[in-house]
């Protein structure tokens, strides 16, 4: 029988046992790659033994849009409506509230707390009523397609600790980011797309920095690592052929140096070889496929309108949201966006208003832009920070102008789409934005109920690593059933 | 020969279809547990307990259920408190043994493990253990806590094939397994393996045709004499080490600026090309400030324990990160050096190892009082205590710091506060719940710490390289092994515990740890018994019957091949094009890298900083060797980490080895494999010869072998086809990539197209396979 390296990268098998008890001649991304084959089908009746690729149960979304808001918008000036701040304006906040909460660094020493009302005015939208601070023209709109979450809360109280809190469920890092983790646990829909994709964006407000380990895979493959792209020359990074390489230059190019590695394959009978033939493939028609996705210039004057004209501008959170949907569209799992500046410790006032105004309009836009073409159902949008903000002022407060420092015992985000109840506000603070009175929501349960709009149960999204079992959830998470369709 | 190769394909391709059902561990167990005639506790119930029970069963005190403990003899055989007729295990009565019961019961009221829990026993592991129960329940203590004794030598058939020691162990298991090795690779694939693995450069030209002409018995083993010779040999070796200790050029956390800890990483280098003492190398890294009289080489040692990240982040609490320094110290020493999942233990009991809580914080105590703060304000490249190096360290006692410019350079490294800071267990792990107070100390079950001992970080260094110490020779020699054959004898390379991997050869293991400590420790000695073992000089060439019965290579029936690291390749094309400028340590290097990418995840007080900008160098300084290239923790260098280099945010002991599209992109798009190609050409081109002699030049130099007929014969195909279809625009814009500058007269799209024929060469995959 005569060496068929067709045959050889067309054989179906087995991939969870690739992948997971043969290394040699295979390595760990055998035919997967980090494009990660979509639900293989195995028959397995071991409960315990999880199958990458099969959901547990029917999901809700299929995939996820997570636009956060990096440094922590305060909850008083976007949906959190506390007009009693503005009553006590200038008050000490109560002991009896702050009842031990510890204080960061930067208000430590801070001799007084004088509750700062919100300087925005907020007004209730839509059919829910929802409150939305005057920043937010756009999102007032979109009220009732979305759940607003105000009983969010977290265990850091500072941005490196409470980012990777919220992307890897632990706050030290070195685990797998909730994008790895779905890419992991449902593999990619499109095979010349990444499965889990990060974009970057920033205002002009105090920014905080991003970090890989937000989408690193942790101890998953790296073939489930986030894949930073930028829209500016190269979107994937080394993805453009050299200047003066044609398209059929590097077809040509593929072509010959395949024909040498099948001589290798016939000398060494080594796996590894057809993998890397096919990885080649793989990286020539992603060639074609990413530029694909971010070519902007054939979307029509609608879709520029409702985004706003800064989706046009490279690198502008409009501009990563038109790309985010794009990219979701077609068939990317987890669409990450990171847009900096939210921390406001000084010049809230200006800071926030600027960072609402790169916001708000491209927020909406994506809501309004899926729900046109009928993916609002199947995608999971959600939009917030990592923790909250003060209700007293840091540093001198005026009329015109205060801070808020890090606040970690409630905030608010929202989720839409995918499954997830329009039209509500969850959960309840008390008068003074402070701490939670009634369905808190802690960041391993907004993790968990992510993984549940996926089909997939937190507790047995499970990978065993140095001898234990690790989950995107740690060792906590209770699935928010309310805010479920 | 061509006959075999298609017969193998076919079996390849057989074996293939076969995988799910024929190389399933499971399988192999249930073989098992009809074949074996005495159950094992360590090899075959211990592994089953562990990771099903010992969670709720073992010895973490506080999540421990029903008071019942398995994972202690004299525990499972006692009755329970509640009920004194019931015994969780009845040595040889099963069906007496509640234990059993629950775990075989019907009722998923009663089953063990609850069916809540999402774990499960296979129907043969609970035969296992009814056997095993049958024959008596006999406990074993975990192998790993056993100190290591050698054993005679086995006794084998094929003993033509054996050259030393190692090979005994190798050839019993195979034919236990009735597999048998490869013969020796040719000479021209053996030479480049050596190279790459002692010096991480391939050969030259000059030294494939020596050892080609060389036919001397002893050929073999004076190439190795001399690559460890050659000061490439500690930069190899660092990168390891490098991986282990964390080590990087930058802070790590929000603002992530510079941190100026190369000296250190000059330091490895030079105590790898002294071959220096494995004891006196990692004692000096944990304790050197203590030793008496310490040097400035010594105490610059042990900035190994500060390579860790630090916090610049305004706000943190100050506890709360010297804890996390602390602790990270803890499992660096811990996970690197014993190969022990200590950082369980740093908010409960351990679940699968005798590591308790109280365990976990006795060993904290040992790195507690270094005289350091969580934050410290005002920015600076090092973090007290620092050691400062100044011009006249260079020339004297610190002449291995590559060290240019005037102006001191600071490293953080290790320094006792005058009075002692008190340790407490920590609740949770939290640092600001402290109880009970705890000393310093070890975890008994693996050696307790002798009372005699000094109670700080030097007591420690005599613990550890105490020779009845269970962990640290086996460890290091298996981290060697790795860096060999890719895959330790003991897998898990970072968990010697319950949970970890059972090793392939536990004989061989024990016989070269043993040695190790029997010949003062020596690094190339061990190195040079793996390397001139017959189980090492193997061929790759696989075959159905190996890929049958043993598709991990755990038998190590040929030779892996193996992806090289990124560091590596980035050697391989620098060295191979001519490019690369030979120089050991100084500052980390910034060469090519996509634009943007620094700045656009800076936080508004990083992009301020001294990192906030990729200032990209110039000159020789980028192609300098990979080991070179500059770590900013936040943003670490994409092409390396695309090939799976370490971010360095923690103690690392294993790189994962993937194939992926974007690796391909590296290699096809990034300036410096371009960059490279092209110069080779120009090179090249200068020559007076024919364009066949050009391109075999360029595979030899690449591939380390001169390439085959039809290799060639495809490569001077797609060389013309290039040639004709050039044009001219493209031809320059092509000539015109990286900063190198070659001039030449001769015919540019000549040039372009071997350039194009060498980037071919240097994509292809054995190009970076050892």
């Amino acid at each position: 029988m005569e060496f068929d390296i067709r045959k050889q990268m067309a054989l179906n098998v087995n991939r969870r046992r690739f992948l997971s008890k043969l290394s040699l001649g295979l390595g760990s991304i055998a035919l997967g790659s980090l494009l990660v084959p979509d639900l293989f089908k195995t028959n397995n009746d071991d409960i315990s033994d999880f199958i990458p690729g099969v959901p547990h149960f029917a999901p809700k979304a299929k995939r996820v849009i997570y636009l956060f808001q990096n440094g922590a918008p305060s909850q008083l000036e976007t949906f959190d409506y506390k007009p009693k701040l503005r009553e006590m304006f200038g008050q000490q906040l109560p002991e009896s509230i702050r009842s031990g909460q510890r204080l960061t660094g930067m208000t430590a020493d801070q001799k007084s707390f004088p509750l700062a009302g919100s300087f925005f005015d907020f007004q209730q939208y839509g059919d829910s009523g929802a409150w939305v601070s005057a920043l937010f023209p756009y999102m007032s709109k979109i009220v009732d397609d979305v759940c607003i979450i105000k009983s969010m809360h977290t265990e850091a109280i500072n941005h490196d600790p409470a980012l990777t809190f919220f992307q890897t469920g632990f706050q030290n890092g070195n685990r797998p980011s909730m994008g790895s983790w779905l890419s992991y646990g449902l593999g990619s829909e499109n095979k010349n797309l990444p499965a889990f994709t990060v974009l970057l964006s920033r205002g002009i407000g105090n920014g905080q920095g991003v970090y890989s380990k937000l989408w690193s895979n942790g101890f998953l493959d790296s073939m489930h690592q986030g894949i930073q792209l930028s829209n500016g020359e190269d979107p994937v990074l080394y993805l453009n052929d050299p200047e003066g390489m044609t398209r059929d230059m590097r077809r040509k190019f593929i072509d010959n140096i395949s024909s040498l590695n099948e001589l290798g394959f016939k000398e060494f009978g080594d796996q590894e070889i057809v993998t890397k033939i096919k990885q080649y493939e793989m990286a020539y028609n992603m060639q074609m496929a990413v530029p694909d996705v971010f070519n902007v210039t054939n979307e029509p004057d609608s879709i520029v309108k409702l985004y706003g004209p800064d989706c046009l501008v490279p690198g502008t959170y409009a501009s990563n949201c038109l790309l985010a949907r794009k990219l979701s569209e077609n068939g990317v799992r987890f669409v990450q966006l990171y847009h900096q500046g939210w921390d406001s410790h000084a010049n809230l006032p200006i800071e926030m208003a600027a960072q609402a105004k790169d916001v708000d309009q491209a927020s909406a836009a994506i809501i309004t832009d899926l729900k046109q073409r009928g993916l609002l159902d199947e995608t999971l949008v959600i939009w917030g920070g990592e923790f909250g903000r003060t209700n007293f002022s840091q540093g001198k407060l005026t009329k015109e102008n205060y801070g808020r420092d890090h606040h970690p015992r409630c905030f608010s985000i929202w989720m839409a789409g995918g499954g997830i109840k329009p039209g509500i506000v969850y959960g309840q603070t008390d008068e003074f934005g402070y701490n939670i009175v009634s369905d808190p929501v802690h960041v391993h349960d907004f993790q968990a109920t992510v993984l549940h709009q996926l089909g997939l149960h937190h507790e047995k999204l499970i990978f065993k690593h140095q001898g234990r079992r690790y989950r995107l959830t740690d060792v906590s998470g209770n699935v928010v059933k309310d805010i479920l369709a | 020969m061509k006959k075999r190769t298609s017969y193998f394909i076919v079996y390849l391709i057989i074996t293939v279809c076969l995988i799910p059902s024929c190389f399933q561990e499971d399988d192999h167990n249930k073989k098992q547990a009809k074949l074996v005639e005495k159950v094992s506790y360590n090899f075959h119930i211990r592994p089953i307990l562990s990771d099903r029970c010992f969670v709720c069963h073992g010895p973490d005190a506080n999540k421990r259920e029903a008071g019942l403990r398995l994972d202690i003899e004299e525990e499972a055989y006692k009755a329970f408190k509640d009920d004194s007729s019931a015994h969780p295990i009845v040595p040889g009565k099963p069906l007496l043994s509640e234990a059993f019961l629950r775990i075989s019961a019907d009722d998923t009221g009663i089953l063990m493990p609850p069916p809540a829990s999402n774990l499960k026993l296979e129907s043969f592991e609970i035969e296992l253990i009814k056997k095993w129960i049958e024959q008596g329940a006999e406990y074993e203590k975990h192998w790993a806590f056993i100190a290591p004794r050698k054993v005679s030598l086995p006794d084998i058939k094929n003993k033509k094939w054996v050259i030393n020691e190692i090979d005994y162990f190798i050839i019993d298991q195979l034919e236990k397994n009735d597999l048998s090795p490869n013969q020796p690779a040719d000479k021209e694939r053996l030479l480049k393996r050596v190279c790459l693995d002692i010096t991480g450069l391939p050969p030259t030209l000059q030294m494939m045709e020596e050892f080609l002409a060389n036919d001397d018995v002893d050929a073999y083993e004076k190439i190795v004499d001399v690559l460890f010779k050659n000061p490439a040999y500690g930069e190899k070796m660092a990168l390891h080490w490098l991986d282990i200790s964390r080590y990087a050029d930058s802070h790590g956390y929000q603002d992530d600026y510079y941190r100026s800890h190369w000296p250190w990483r000059d330091w490895v280098i030079h105590a790898f090309n002294k071959n220096m003492r494995y004891d006196d190398f990692v004692s000096w890294q944990l304790a050197g400030d203590l030793m008496p009289n310490a040097s400035k080489e010594q105490i610059l040692a042990t900035a190994f324990n500060r390579n860790h990240k630090i916090t610049e982040e305004g706000g943190v609490i100050d506890e709360e990160y010297r804890i996390e320094y602390v602790t990270d110290r803890v499992n660096t020493f811990s996970k690197g050096l014993l190969s022990m999942t200590v950082e369980c233990a740093h908010c409960h009991d351990h679940k699968y190892d005798p590591i308790s809580q109280k365990d976990h914080y006795q060993l904290f105590a040992f790195f507690n009082n270094v005289k350091e703060a969580g934050l410290e304000h005002g920015y600076r490249s090092a973090k007290l205590p620092v050691l400062e190096i100044s011009d006249e360290d260079v020339k004297s006692v610190l002449s291995f710091v590559n060290k240019k410019d005037t102006g001191k350079v600071i490293v953080s490294v290790m320094g006792e506060r005058d009075s002692l800071r008190r340790t407490f267990l920590l609740n949770r792990g939290a640092y600001d719940a402290p109880a009970e107070e705890v000393f310093p100390g070890t975890p008994s079950a693996i050696l307790p710490f002798d009372e005699h001992l000094p109670k700080n970080r030097l007591g420690l260094t005599q613990w550890m390289f105490d020779k009845r110490n269970p962990l640290t020779a086996r460890v290091y020699v298996n981290q060697i092994w790795q860096e060999f054959f890719g895959t330790g004898i003991v897998k898990s390379t970072g968990d010697f515990g319950m949970q970890g991997d059972l090793p392939s050869h536990p004989e061989l293991l024990d016989w070269l740890a043993v040695d190790f400590m029997e010949h003062g420790w020596n690094i190339q000695r061990l190195i040079k018994q793996i390397i001139t073992s017959a189980t090492y000089r193997q061929s790759s060439v696989m075959n159905r019957k190996k890929i049958d019965h043993d598709p991990e290579n755990k038998l190590l029936s040929c030779f892996p091949r193996l992806r090289m690291r990124p560091e590596l390749i980035r050697d391989i094309v620098f060295a191979s094009s001519g490019l690369l400028v030979n120089q050991i340590g100084g500052p980390s290097v910034k060469p090519y890298q996509p634009k943007g990418i620094w700045e656009a995840a800076a936080s508004s007080g990083g992009i301020v900083g001294n990192l906030g900008v990729y200032r990209q160098d110039h000159g020789e300084s980028i192609y300098r060797r990979g080991v070179y290239t500059f770590i900013k923790r936040t943003v670490p260098p994409p092409s390396m980490i695309i090939f799976d280099a370490s971010t360095r945010d923690q103690c690392e002991v294993k790189r994962s080895k993937t194939n992926t599209p974007l690796q391909a992109l590296v290699m096809m798009n990034d300036p410096t494999v371009l960059e490279a190609s092209r110069v080779f050409a120009v090179r090249l081109h200068e020559e007076r010869n024919k364009v066949d002699d050009k391109i075999f030049t360029a595979f030899r130099s690449i591939l380390c072998r001169q390439p085959k007929e039809e290799e060639l014969r495809l490569l001077v195909n797609y060389y013309e086809q290039t040639l004709r279809s050039l044009k001219p625009g493209n031809v320059d814009k092509l000539l015109a990539i990286g900063e190198y500058r070659l001039t030449t007269t001769g015919d540019k799209n000549s040039i372009a197209a071997l350039m194009l024929t060498i980037s071919g060469i240097y994509n292809l995959e054995e190009s970076i396979t050892k």
